[in-house]
């Protein structure tokens, strides 16, 4: 095991390194460096520019650049935000907490939607379960994110008036009720979009683990329809539905950025969106990276938690 | 495999399949032809209908500032249909070559490919067109091709995993051992064998860049108004008024995009089930 994830982190590292370069390189691109906005502002000697650029570090290689900003990065500097002149950290930090709360609990209730009716699907063909796994699958894969939050927001929150369609508190006072309401609509958007894939690999993967010969012995050996789905087909069936989990977590963060921006959920998503359209670079380049480091460990602690359930992985 | 007669046998006879074509060209073919015969225009603006109701000179109404978004509709489709297949043609011609040489010479090649593959894919792209798009802006060619670059590598592991179990069969066995050139075998004989997924999965990413590229759009990213994209049409809905009383802005874009998407993906459906019935609702 040891080995196996010395392995993980090693194939992390440069993923890791390559995205951070990447988006080094961009905020490097973007208009407006110091120097730059001093030059456009007045006129100034070639000494002086080039004492400027001496001073925020303009002259150096970029390799020292990449690494200094890198270095920056751990210690929580990501520079000031030009929109509100707050650190680019402390903005973050207020936005992780929303994005959390609604990208986990719409995984967990995906899951807790999909697996059920996967199973059922795959142990009851042509029920009704396999035909509404076959359309939620389809919905999945088929409906626009934004545009079914739109119709949501119109009629449950503008026709019926049961739900808010805007934000995670109803401003002042606000008790965990409150958030919760504001939480089903955004929830709801995300599940459509997520129960397709994990209804599709449950069923697959119970269908794969069906036919087995130590299903047939727990079968033959007596045991009641209902141990041997749950005990032999289930256990087996989920572990590749832990690497779809691992998989879908891209997916999961850039859903949520739609998502958030429609219903003004206060996330990381909708920070960037209003950085983005307000040329604020340092923020939008910090998001980036703690994306980045998040895709990152999530995908790591799967990788993980699979090897873990599943031996054969590691032997590899 | 099956013989072009045999699949175009079976893929007539899937009835959701040849109903999603069928709209989908007609789609196409509209979309191409209307604009010109109609003489549609969409940026013109009609100072004295603002946000009119559908009816009289506009069937769809016209948003706040005059167009008629009967014309934004028809011009927008053919924007959105046009960065789905091209964006879509880019990731073939990119993760084609690379999954073939990935799973036809393996080694060094195999490990570089798939791991670029894999860094690409852990990557949420949505969020970095995004960022991409707010540092050099927005157009809709560099739509095309960051959609397009950053979807090859799900075609280069789809062809990849099929190489490498055509790549030991016995008739490319036989072409190595009477000498055939490796680049001649790969292209002539390993690739027509294992490129049946990619018809499967060709309709899928279709869909899947135009939803891409109709999210950027309504989030200002993508497609830049006055130029109409769905995406960015149904953007409108984001104010209170258009979206509580202003359906004709946003609803048939809206509706379009998704008919649009089921088509595509019901007509993939169907090449799955016509190529290998034994995929069959997998």
């Amino acid at each position: 095991m040891g080995k196996y994830i010395l392995k993980r982190l090693l194939l992390a590292i440069p993923t890791f390194i390559i995205i951070t370069a990447v988006v080094y390189f961009l905020s490097s691109k973007a208009p407006g460096n110091p120097v730059d906005l001093i030059k456009a502002a007045g006129n100034i000697t070639p000494e002086m520019e080039a004492q400027l650029r001496h001073q925020y570090g303009l002259d150096q290689p970029v390799i020292i650049r990449y690494l200094k900003w890198l270095g920056g990065i751990f210690t929580g500097n990501m520079g000031l935000s030009s929109r509100t002149n707050q650190p680019v950290a402390d903005l973050i930090a207020q936005r992780i907490g929303p994005t959390l709360l609604l990208t986990v609990t719409s995984l967990i209730i995906s899951l807790l939607i999909a697996i059920p009716l996967g199973v059922m699907a795959a142990v009851k063909p042509y029920s009704v379960w396999d035909h509404l796994s076959s359309f939620f699958s389809f919905l999945g894969a088929a409906a626009p994110n934004f545009f079914v939050a739109l119709i949501l927001v119109y009629i449950f929150a503008i026709k019926l008036g049961w739900l808010p369609s805007m934000g995670m508190t109803t401003g002042g006072a606000s008790g965990p009720l409150d958030v919760i309401r504001h939480l089903v609509l955004p929830v709801i958007v995300m599940v459509i979009q997520l129960l397709g894939t994990f209804v599709k690999q449950t069923r697959g993967s119970m269908l794969d683990v069906i036919n087995e010969e130590y299903v047939k012995t727990a079968r033959a050996k007596g045991l009641k329809e209902n141990k041997v789905v749950i005990r032999h087909i289930l256990r087996n069936a989920l572990i590749p539905i832990v690497s779809t989990v691992g998989m879908t977590i891209p997916l999961l963060v850039g859903g949520a950025t739609v998502t958030e921006q429609v219903f003004a959920w206060p996330g990381m998503g909708s920070l960037l969106i209003l950085s983005i359209s307000q040329r604020d670079y340092n923020t939008i380049m910090g998001i980036t990276i703690v994306i980045a480091i998040a895709v990152l460990v999530s995908s790591l602690l799967i990788d993980l938690l699979y090897a873990y359930l599943d031996p054969r992985i590691r032997l590899d | 495999m099956k013989s072009g007669r045999e699949f175009l046998h079976s893929f007539v006879r899937h009835k959701l399949a040849m109903i999603g074509l069928i709209i989908f060209l007609a789609e196409i073919v509209l979309v191409l032809v209307l604009p010109p015969v109609m003489h549609l225009d969409p940026t013109a603006i009609d100072s004295t209908h603002f946000s009119a109701a559908p009816g009289g000179s506009h069937i769809l109404g016209t948003d706040d500032v005059g167009r008629d978004m009967f014309a934004r509709v028809v011009c927008g489709g053919r924007i959105s249909i046009l960065i789905g297949v091209a964006a879509t043609a880019i990731s073939v011609v990119i993760g084609l070559p690379l999954g073939l040489f990935a799973g036809y010479y393996r080694g060094k090649a195999e490990t570089i490919i798939m791991r670029a593959a894999d860094i690409f894919l852990s990557f949420p792209s949505m969020v970095l067109i995004l960022v991409i798009v707010a540092v050099f802006g927005s157009s809709i060619p560099a739509l095309i091709i960051l959609i397009g670059v950053l979807n090859w590598p799900a075609i280069a592991k789809l062809i990849y995993g099929n190489v490498l179990s055509v790549r030991s069969m016995e008739y490319v066995e036989a072409e190595r051992a009477i000498g055939t050139p490796s680049l001649k075998i790969l292209f002539q004989t390993v690739m027509p064998n294992s490129i049946a997924p990619l018809w499967v999965s060709l309709s899928f990413r279709i869909s899947n860049a135009m939803i891409t590229e109709s999210a950027l759009s309504f989030l200002g990213a993508g497609v830049q108004p006055p130029t109409p994209s769905w995406g960015n049409i149904i953007q409108n809905a984001t104010s209170l008024v258009v979206l509580t009383q202003r359906w004709w802005i946003w609803i048939p874009a809206g509706l379009c995009l998704v008919v649009t998407i089921f088509c595509i993906n019901f007509i993939g459906e169907g090449v799955r089930d016509a190529l290998d019935p034994k995929m069959k609702r997998m």
